[in-house]
């Protein structure tokens, strides 16, 4: 129950953080990443922002060795640069570049269900349910329980 | 420069920042949004009920600030549903081919200093500068 209200309470922060630093409206996303017009440095001090705290809390995970409500730290486990792994990133850009949306925001503004939101969430839900169909899930080969760790970064 | 709310998007970073450390430090998770919601739409069941908390979460914290007050988010975007859709699909399938997103490779993993995710995030984010540019400015890349 404490890893589920956890859970929540980090969800909860991290939705509020989006919100405040306007990562949730899509002009200021693709403000940034319009170089070459009006350019909006604001997700460059999100990003600073967010780096820094979280390295300092994660040397601190490291040190402590174990979480407070669960029983070990599920880092992630690889390092290996793969086809797959790039391509999904070009993939991924296309989309975030087209929309000015990633998937934490896509979730915070669901709440306010409005029309070209839900159909983001939509696709996006289809585009992931996609790619679990395809027949070769890349090039893990299975060491962490998949039960638990998944094989993803993030 | 316009448009610049450095104040706010630093702020905000560090409430994110906070929450990633948190989920590590509690739970001994990694705050990856696509992982952790792709997760919840995979097959094998057992492990999807902190994935719902924190999706929760993220969906509460619009919810509660309406209570104080805030509208609720309804973001400027495209009226063409057919290009959201398509950028649904490419942000969805891409996430998952690629291990990750802005959250899980961008800043969990330049906080980890992983050669992996920094490579992820400079390719996301070269590519969608380079979108950003042909949409808006034909080939001004």
């Amino acid at each position: 129950m404490s890893l589920l209200l956890a859970c929540f309470g980090c969800g909860l922060m991290f939705g509020a953080g989006l919100l405040i630093s306007g990562m949730t409206q899509p002009e200021k996303v693709q403000g940034f990443l319009d170089a070459f017009g009006a350019w909006d440095a604001t997700l460059a001090f999100v990003m600073a922002g967010a780096v820094a705290v979280a390295a300092t809390g994660f040397a601190l995970a490291r040190r402590r060795g174990a979480p407070v409500f669960a029983s070990s730290n599920l880092w992630p486990a690889r390092s290996d640069i793969d086809m797959p792994l790039v391509a999904g990133a070009v993939l991924f850009g296309l989309g975030w570049g087209l929309v000015g949306i990633c998937p934490g925001p896509a979730l915070v503004n669901l709440a306010g269900l409005s029309l070209p939101i839900v159909v983001f969430v939509v696709a996006m839900a289809l585009g992931m349910i996609g790619f679990g169909l395809l027949p070769t899930r890349s090039a893990s080969s299975g060491t962490a329980n998949p039960a638990v760790a998944s094989r993803a970064d993030g | 420069m316009h448009n610049l709310t450095a104040l706010s998007g630093l702020l905000g970073g560090a409430l994110i920042g906070l929450a990633t450390a948190g989920l590590m430090l509690l739970t001994g998770r990694i705050a990856g949004v696509s992982g952790i919601f792709g997760g919840l739409l995979a097959w094998q069941p057992g492990d999807r009920a902190w994935r719902l908390a924190f999706v929760a979460g993220l969906m509460a914290a619009p919810l509660i600030a309406s209570l104080a007050g805030a509208p609720l988010p309804r973001p400027a975007m495209s009226a063409n549903l057919a290009l959201i859709a398509v950028g649904g699909l490419l942000v969805g399938f891409g996430s998952r081919m690629g291990s990750g997103c802005t959250s899980g490779h961008g800043i969990c993993g330049f906080a980890r200093l992983s050669v992996r995710s920094i490579a992820v995030t400079l390719i996301f984010m070269g590519t969608a500068i380079v979108t950003v540019a042909v949409v808006r400015h034909g080939f001004g890349s």
